[in-house]
């Protein structure tokens, strides 16, 4: 029916004054009806259902850095609704790994008619990206797979084959497909990728100035009243389950009320109910801020000198190591006594980042005062042109200050969070010791073989002989629609005499397993046994996952698939250790863990309970505490054995490396704005476009869960100063643009962003007819993504992209 | 008679919609019915300094809401139908299926738009605080989702007793119209119910 207002009553006076009563006429819209055949209405005249229910505990696998608890109510060979960690005491600052919206709605995602179920290959005559395909059977599938791999293998040798990068399924014994690297290391390996698209720019950051690893300090050190000082982060949202920063992180908040200062280019979520100060700055910009900020710290004599020479190397011209330049220290190049002669001063650093120099002189003031203080940077920041080098500016500010090593400071990195040490299935070694960046696959497709470590990032070789031919895609959506550069990614993939044969285990028709030749039908994790220590946060809990019902249709888990397909190769018995199935891993997994814990229960008794807890709260991570306290007995992992402000390696890279114009490597943290930043914009692509992570999905991940996305809507964040010279209001349809091509989507019209950016939530599901005008109506921020490199990690600058926007009449 | 209602400790909230996931989880809602609603209400303007620069007073909050089974229901008395009434046992405003014709004048009523029309049904639904739920002893699936432990439920006076009557905030109505069965811990963030700086700015996301 169609809803009428039947009586004269109107609604807004009776709210008179009421600003609720600004929300207009909404409702009577409501459109169809429900998904999936659900009745949208609740229980009310039941049908009594005698159909036992039972409780059967999984969790959600997903790649946001979590692992939740999902209590599923079973009825018969269906979920009918889902409850999470409700164990023990709920308080705010108790032990429960509550699942997130995402989780609490996966029944829908479960249940989707859109499921895959049936093994598929290409149809003839068809192009990968048509996604037009016929069932096969099981015996067909492997069978086909098998040959393919089989002529790769024996035609253009192990380096041909590329384990994609996924991360679909991101926790538990076995995830992230590790059966098939298993299975690959069996048969002659396979090609190897370093970094992650989530955070490979700070990997290489941390690489050079501590050794490596992303993880600073815990939420948890943080002391009462401090201040905490936060680059490009949205702790709330980005790790937001209940076991992980979703919890600790408003519990920060309200136990030690710290004076919390978030620098973000939107006014994120983790800035909302609890407060703190929002400085927006212009995307790609934060290492200009920290510049200025240095510069602050030195030139009032908030340098704690001892500190940085002590423990750090390149601070000042004492402490370079040797070779180095003169006037080559940070301190030089902050003071202006550097090649380029210019002082970092607030003023220079404000017409850069947009923000006022008294605010960041005030800034500098207040973090070079306080004691202790808590710096910072979520992945953000690094996700740009120039991520690498921004990632050590924002190092270098605990640094300068000696905040570093005790109770209440981080060193810069990301928040560190702990989580119980259970193991995950062994992959074994990979005889394949080439190695390349993890974004570079659609370069070496076109041509891995002029790869060299000058040019490329090339590692653990020094040439290739053969480039990608075969590409087995597990749970993953980085072919097209997580990957940069959609339209350009279509057209290589689309070349069968490149890339001969690619196939896709997925539990969806992503837009990436459109471009496979062979999909096969896998089980989701809820789907199968597992065990998982859940994480996210500062939690001690294992939870032991039961299939939620009976295997449907044709899906098959993919250790099983592999176990197939190592039979074909004569490998199963060394696949399987001897005959395991996955759930004889799981419970080996889970006894090697259960020797360091001895009061952990039996499997059997671990299975009965759900969920066994440890009651144990962690202790804060203080990172580098050790190296702060005995910097002989626990020295770094770096040339130097210090903190590396100056870094040898960075020098001979930037010496050696083949590097574009506007790419810059440098031994010391500097300012560089990068390709596709702020000096770049146009008069015909005048806006900085940079995408966000939503509560909606993670990644690409439920994307597709339509109950999820009506209630989290996917839309452009435009400030009022950019939209209203483009007549475009809030809730207006928008064209995005940029040089690699067009999306259509929502215009959120909002304060809660700086002008001159456009803020888009990335994951959305490319969605554009291909032979035709290729205008992605999903909304995708990868059609408007660049896939050139970042210069050092050679990885997904997703967030520097130049474009513009324009109201669709 | 017992009045059962919920608190919402709008200090913690930081928006994320578990406790509206949850509960169209439980109660197998569709796409275009929600029980419990998560308003944004953000405001703030921007100066261009003239000098490449902006300063801003940009401010944004969250506040989740669900049928207040008021004492004095805006809904009730305007029913057309007369199909809804307020229960003795336990404070519930509620309709009947059976006499409900769905013509939607409880949702444009009600000044907190808890009531939704299912098209499907014909029929006006809203929250009946988990009454399945709370038969077994439970509470609400929302309260035992909310990531950042924000939401509660009880007996309207122990409520009260234990967490203060309400200060109830924009874009809240003035309470004194409905007398509703809410009590919230405001935010340091939140405005006065007159408040005119800010608006509901995800209403799409209303239902």
């Amino acid at each position: 029916m169609t809803s009428t207002v039947q009586s004269g009553f109107s609604r807004r006076t009776f709210v008179k004054g009421s600003t609720l009563g600004a929300l207009g006429l909404t409702l009577g819209a409501a459109g169809a009806g429900s998904l999936f055949g659900c009745s949208s209405t609740e229980g009310d005249a039941p049908t009594v259902d005698e159909t036992p229910e039972s409780i059967v505990w999984n969790h959600c696998a997903v790649n946001c850095g979590c692992a939740c608890a999902l209590q599923c109510h079973v009825k018969g060979d269906e979920i009918v609704y889902i409850e999470s960690d409700n164990l023990g005491d709920g308080a705010l600052g108790s032990s429960q790994a509550r699942a997130c919206l995402k989780g609490r709605a996966i029944r829908r995602w479960l249940q989707s008619p859109d499921r895959l179920n049936y093994p598929m290959k290409r149809k003839e005559g068809t192009k990968r990206g048509d996604g037009e395909y016929e069932q096969i059977s099981w015996d067909e599938a492997i069978d086909l797979l098998y040959e393919k791999l089989k002529y790769t293998i024996d035609t253009y040798g192990n380096e041909a084959v590329h384990f994609h990068y996924s991360s679909g399924v991101c926790s538990g014994a076995m995830m992230l497909g590790y059966s098939v690297k298993r299975l690959f290391n069996l048969i002659g390996g396979c090609l190897n990728y370093y970094g992650t698209y989530s955070s490979a720019q700070l990997t290489a950051g941390t690489t050079y100035t501590y050794g490596g690893g992303n993880g600073g300090s815990s939420l948890g050190t943080i002391q009462e009243g401090q201040l905490v000082v936060m680059f490009g982060n949205n702790p709330a949202i980005t790790r937001m389950g209940g076991g992980g920063l979703g919890h600790d992180f408003p519990y920060m908040m309200e136990t030690k009320k710290p004076k919390l200062i978030i620098i973000d280019y939107r006014m994120n979520n983790s800035l909302a109910n609890q407060g703190g100060e929002w400085i927006p700055i212009r995307p790609g910009t934060d290492g200009a801020l920290c510049a200025a900020l240095a510069y602050v710290f030195i030139t009032n004599g908030y340098t704690d000198e001892e500190f940085l020479s002590k423990y750090c190397v390149g601070y000042d011209e004492k402490t370079l190591p040797e070779g180095a330049a003169a006037n080559s220290s940070f301190k030089a190049y902050i003071l202006g006594e550097g090649p380029d002669g210019t002082p970092k001063t607030p003023e220079w650093a404000a017409a850069i980042t947009q923000i006022p120099a008294k605010r960041i002189e005030d800034l500098g003031h207040e973090m070079g005062k306080a004691d202790p203080v808590f710096i910072c940077q979520g992945k953000g920041p690094q996700r740009h042109s120039n991520g690498e080098i921004t990632t050590r500016m924002i190092m270098v500010l605990p640094q300068l200050l000696g905040q570093i090593g005790k109770p209440g400071t981080s060193d810069g990195r990301e928040t560190g969070t702990t989580s119980l040490p259970l193991g995950i299935m062994p992959i074994g070694t990979n005889p394949v010791t080439t190695n390349i960046p993890c974004f570079m696959w659609p370069a070496a497709i076109r041509d891995m073989k002029s790869f060299t470590p000058l040019n490329s990032g090339l590692r653990g070789a020094e040439t290739v002989d053969t480039n990608i031919k075969f590409i087995f895609n597990y749970a993953g959506n980085c072919l097209t629609n997580q990957h940069s550069d959609i339209n350009t990614t279509h057209d290589l993939l689309q070349d069968e005499s490149l890339v001969e044969f690619i196939v896709t285990s997925e539990v969806f028709m992503t837009d990436s397993a459109k471009y496979s030749d062979l999909i096969l039908p896998d089980q989701t994790t809820q789907e199968q046994v597992d065990v998982v220590a859940l994480s996210g946060g500062e939690i001690e809990e294992i939870l032991f996952a039961q299939p939620v019902y009976e295997p449907k249709f044709e899906r098959r888990g993919i250790y099983e698939v592999c176990c197939d397909l190592a039979e074909k190769f004569g490998v199963l018995d060394e696949f399987t250790d001897g005959g395991k199935t996955r759930e004889d891993w799981c419970k080996s997994i889970y006894e090697t863990f259960r020797e360091s814990y001895p009061d952990a229960p039996t499997w059997e008794d671990g299975v009965a309970m759900g969920i066994w807890k440890t009651g144990n709260v962690p202790a804060p991570i203080v990172k580098l505490q050790a190296f702060v306290e005995d910097p002989e007995a626990n020295p770094l992992p770096t040339p130097s054995g210090k903190i590396d402000i100056y870094s040898t390696t960075l020098a001979d890279f930037a010496a050696t490396w083949e590097l574009a114009e506007d790419e810059v490597i440098s031994p010391i943290p500097e300012f560089d704005p990068g390709f596709e930043s702020y000096v770049n914009v146009t008069d015909e692509y005048p806006l900085l476009i940079a995408g966000f992570h939503h509560r909606s999905t993670t990644h690409s991940s439920y994307a597709n869960n339509e109950i999820i996305q009506t209630a989290v809507r996917h839309q452009a964040w435009i400030n009022p100063a950019d939209a209203e010279p483009r007549g475009i209001k809030d809730g207006d349809m928008v064209a995005i643009t940029t040089a690699r091509g067009e999306i259509r989507i929502e215009a959120k019209v909002t304060p809660l962003i700086i002008p001159g950016a456009v803020g888009l939530a990335q994951g959305m599901w490319h969605n554009a007819d291909m032979n035709g005008d290729r205008v992605d109506h999903g909304g995708c921020i990868n059609t408007l993504t660049t896939e050139r490199p970042s210069p050092l990690a050679k990885a997904n600058p997703q967030h520097s992209n130049i474009g513009q926007v324009t109201k669709v009449v | 008679m017992a009045q059962y209602g919920f608190y919402f400790d709008q200090s913690r909230c930081f928006g994320c919609k578990t406790c509206e996931q949850a509960c169209k989880d439980f109660h197998n809602l569709g796409t275009t019915v929600t029980f419990r609603n998560v308003f944004e209400y953000s405001g703030g303007a921007w100066t261009d300094n003239g000098d490449g620069t902006y300063s801003q007073n940009a401010f944004k909050y969250y506040t989740s809401v669900s049928c207040n089974h008021c004492d004095d229901p805006a809904c009730l008395p305007n029913c057309p139908s007369g199909a809804i009434s307020k229960s003795e046992e336990d404070g519930l405003v509620m309709n009947d299926k059976e006499i409900c014709i769905g013509c939607n004048t409880c949702v444009l009523t009600c000044p907190y738009t808890a009531p939704s029309v299912d098209e499907d049904a014909g029929v006006a639904v809203r929250c009946d605080m988990c009454a399945s739920r709370r038969a077994e002893g439970k509470q609400p699936i929302c309260v035992e989702a909310c990531l950042a432990r924000a939401l509660d439920f009880g007996e309207i006076g122990e409520l009260r007793a234990k967490y203060g009557d309400s200060a109830h905030v924009a874009p809240l109505p003035d309470k004194a119209n409905t007398a509703p069965n809410l009590v919230i811990k405001a935010s340091v963030r939140a405005l006065p119910t007159d408040d005119t700086t800010g608006s509901i700015t995800n209403p799409l996301e209303i239902m």
